[in-house]
């Protein structure tokens, strides 16, 4: 990794960190409305993961993915479109905030049932083997989504079929207000649910950008070399409340847990390295903050201009014609 | 050619397996055990395990898998079992492969056919005798379809397996063993295309399924007392072809629909609020029900026929339309 590595990662941890402030921001003005789960303080794990794959690799989500599609290097501008429900989002307006799909960089898409996203990734995966091309697919998903049958008949037939999908379990350690400990049997070893299957299974820092990263890229060549799935446990914490609807704290968690925790930011972390161990200096910092200021007001203010879809878009889509 | 339904499915599965090698078939039993009602039969030997992929007990995960797959261009064939587990799919086939599409704002198709029987076969019991079509019409997205006899059986699974679409494709395990005329080679139906399967002047019929080989039967004794039936199958459930329904309606005024599944919130129903609302000046009287009776399927026989439209209670209704007898059995209310 040379220092662009370095401030890539960097960028993308903060144009994700923006995007999110400035859409709760927006859903505060009623810009955007429905359910808005936001990533503030998992931005490591989408970024070090997807920092590790090539463009024609699949990438699929859970309803929390805005950081996922940013990070596979969407255009900003057509994400917040999105949000506000313009024509000229990545989805015409038709999937918002929870259903982000772009296609052209294999981001299949953000899917709102718990657990009912990893069959689709087996798919994927399965599309990739039949048709032997060695594509990878990385699929995150929250723990709550762990004890949910599908994800077991998903990890079963992945394992059954060496199919190459790299399940990622962003373990934030509440599904909505319910503690892992209380949904999660295996709940201090995650890991050991997918090594019941047969998957190899590694837990990882997800507040640690580099260390998601190093570990996916001795990861992804063993799937991609036709060794079957694999399945990582991100630790990592939400920083903000479940969605718009949940304050940061509540009465599930702590004010002060929520602070102890942000004590690990992700995106400081990653600051304090690059700043110690002389991978780029103050100035190399400011210039991509002003990038990243300038797409968000370019995102925001894209999103404002364009106009909502035409009534007659309402019958567009439903089937491919 | 005189060939059973379940030929006529294997035909039209194997020739487009050979002409297009993204198609594949995945399920319980379609390998080496041919399928639980052997419609696979001699297919792994052709394809092998790579095309033909028996998958364990675990619908919503291989469902899933399969419309992942044709989210990336792949075109799977899925075969429930029985539509009756397919329930155990329905989150993907409802929140996912409806949906994809739209959700995406057109980036994603998701080309997939899920087939397998529906309906009652003999004394199988509440868990595996139903008709769970209209569960599956009722969602945007989806197309439909229930063909009778092998020749639309064969003809619709073509352009089912060609269509861009997730189509649902119900059988019925009595209708496997059913032999029909079969064209040789390469054609197809197009979907959304009803058919007029008798002709006649008096009371048009709209049966769908193995409720067209009843109601055909129903028409040849009606025909000896002198009433004259004429019998559409839509075979296409969703899109439904209601120009055809209408068009038979105009022409003879009156409408029975038969139907093996539920009545309340039943597909015929919607077939009825369709007609009423392109064809109420012309019809003669109300339009008549005859559908299946609204309780999880008994066991034993004596109560499963009294829960199962037949052709004595289909010659009823058509009666009574025509002022000609009395009510139908009343338990179907
Ligand atoms: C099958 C299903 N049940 C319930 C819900 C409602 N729900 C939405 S998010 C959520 C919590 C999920 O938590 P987790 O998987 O840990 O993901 P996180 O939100 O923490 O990222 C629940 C219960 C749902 N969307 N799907």
């Amino acid at each position: 990794m040379d220092r662009q590595d370095f401030l890539s990662l960097y960028r993308h941890m903060l144009l994700i960190r923006r995007f999110e402030e400035k859409s709760a921001e927006m859903y505060a003005l009623a810009k955007i409305a429905g359910f808005l789960h936001l990533y503030i303080g998992e931005e490591a794990i989408a970024v070090g993961a997807i920092a590790a794959i090539e463009p024609d690799d699949y990438v699929i989500s859970s309803y929390r993915d805005h950081g996922h599609c940013l990070a596979r290097g969407s255009d900003p501008r057509l994400v917040m479109a999105e949000l506000f429900g313009k024509a000229t989002g990545l989805c015409k307006g038709k999937g918002g905030s929870m259903h982000l799909v772009d296609a052209a960089r294999n981001f299949m898409g953000g899917y709102a049932i718990v657990g009912g996203h990893l069959p689709l990734a087996t798919g994927l995966a399965f599309a990739a083997q039949y048709q032997k091309r060695d594509q990878v697919v990385l699929c995150f998903f929250g723990e709550g989504a762990l004890p949910t049958g599908q994800a077991h008949e998903a990890f079963n037939l992945a394992a059954l079929w060496k199919l190459p999908v790299i399940f990622i379990c962003e373990n934030n350690r509440y599904g909505m207000g319910t503690p892992v400990k209380k949904a999660v049997a295996l709940y201090s070893n995650i890991a050991e649910t997918a090594r019941s299957y047969g998957i190899p299974a590694e837990r990882v820092d997800g507040m640690d950008v580099l260390a998601v990263q190093t570990l996916m890229c001795v990861i992804v060549p063993k799937v991609r070399s036709a060794q079957g799935p694999y399945f990582v446990e991100a630790t990592t914490y939400r920083f903000m409340g479940h969605s718009m609807a949940d304050p940061a704290h509540g009465h599930y968690r702590t004010k002060e847990e929520v602070e102890e925790e942000r004590r690990r930011d992700p995106l400081a972390l990653l600051r304090r390295t690059m700043l110690d161990q002389n991978l780029a200096g103050d100035a190399d910092l400011k210039l991509v903050e002003r990038d990243v200021t300038e797409a968000i007001a370019a995102a925001v203010k894209f999103a404002d201009e364009s106009p909502f879809p035409p009534r007659d878009a309402l019958y567009e889509h439903v089937y491919d014609e | 050619m005189m060939i059973s339904y379940r030929d006529a499915l294997n035909q039209a599965m194997r020739e487009e397996m050979r002409r297009d090698d993204r198609v594949f078939l995945i399920g319980e039993e379609v390998g080496h055990y041919q399928g639980a009602f052997k419609v696979s039969k001699g297919f792994v030997e052709e394809f092998g395990p790579q095309r033909v992929l028996d998958t364990p007990i675990t619908e919503a995960g291989f469902t899933g898998l399969a419309i992942g797959a044709a989210m990336a261009g792949l075109h799977p064939i899925v075969e429930l079992m029985t539509f009756n587990f397919g329930i155990l799919a329905l989150d993907q086939i409802v929140n996912n492969a409806a949906k994809i599409r739209y959700m995406s704002g057109g980036q994603l198709s998701v080309p997939i056919v899920i087939r397998g029987p529906g309906s009652a076969a003999h004394q199988l019991g509440a868990q595996h005798s139903q008709s769970l079509e209209a569960w599956f019409c009722h969602v945007p997205g989806l197309k439909v379809m229930a063909p009778a006899t092998p020749y639309d059986a064969k003809g619709l699974l073509k352009s089912a397996i060609r269509d861009p679409n997730p189509i649902i494709f119900i059988e019925a395990q009595l209708l496997y063993g059913t032999k029909g005329e079969v064209g040789e080679g390469d054609y197809t139906i197009p979907i959304g295309k009803a058919e007029v399967k008798r002709q006649g002047q008096d009371v048009t019929i709209v049966a769908y399924s193995k409720m067209l080989l009843v109601a055909l039967e129903a028409a040849e004794d009606l025909a000896r007392e002198g009433i004259d039936v004429e019998i559409v199958d839509p075979r296409t459930l969703k899109p439904l072809d209601v120009e055809a329904v209408v068009a038979s309606v105009k022409k003879t005024g009156r409408l029975v629909i038969v139907e093996e599944g539920w009545r309340f919130a039943g597909l015929g129903a919607q077939i009825a609020d369709s007609v009423y609302e392109r064809a109420f000046d012309y019809l003669d009287g109300p339009i008549v029900r005859v559908t299946g009776a609204d309780v999880p399927m008994p066991y034993t026989r004596s109560l499963e026929d009294a829960a199962i439209p037949d052709r004595v209670r289909v010659m009823a209704a058509v009666r009574q339309i025509l002022g000609k007898g009395q009510r139908p059995i009343p338990h179907h209310k």
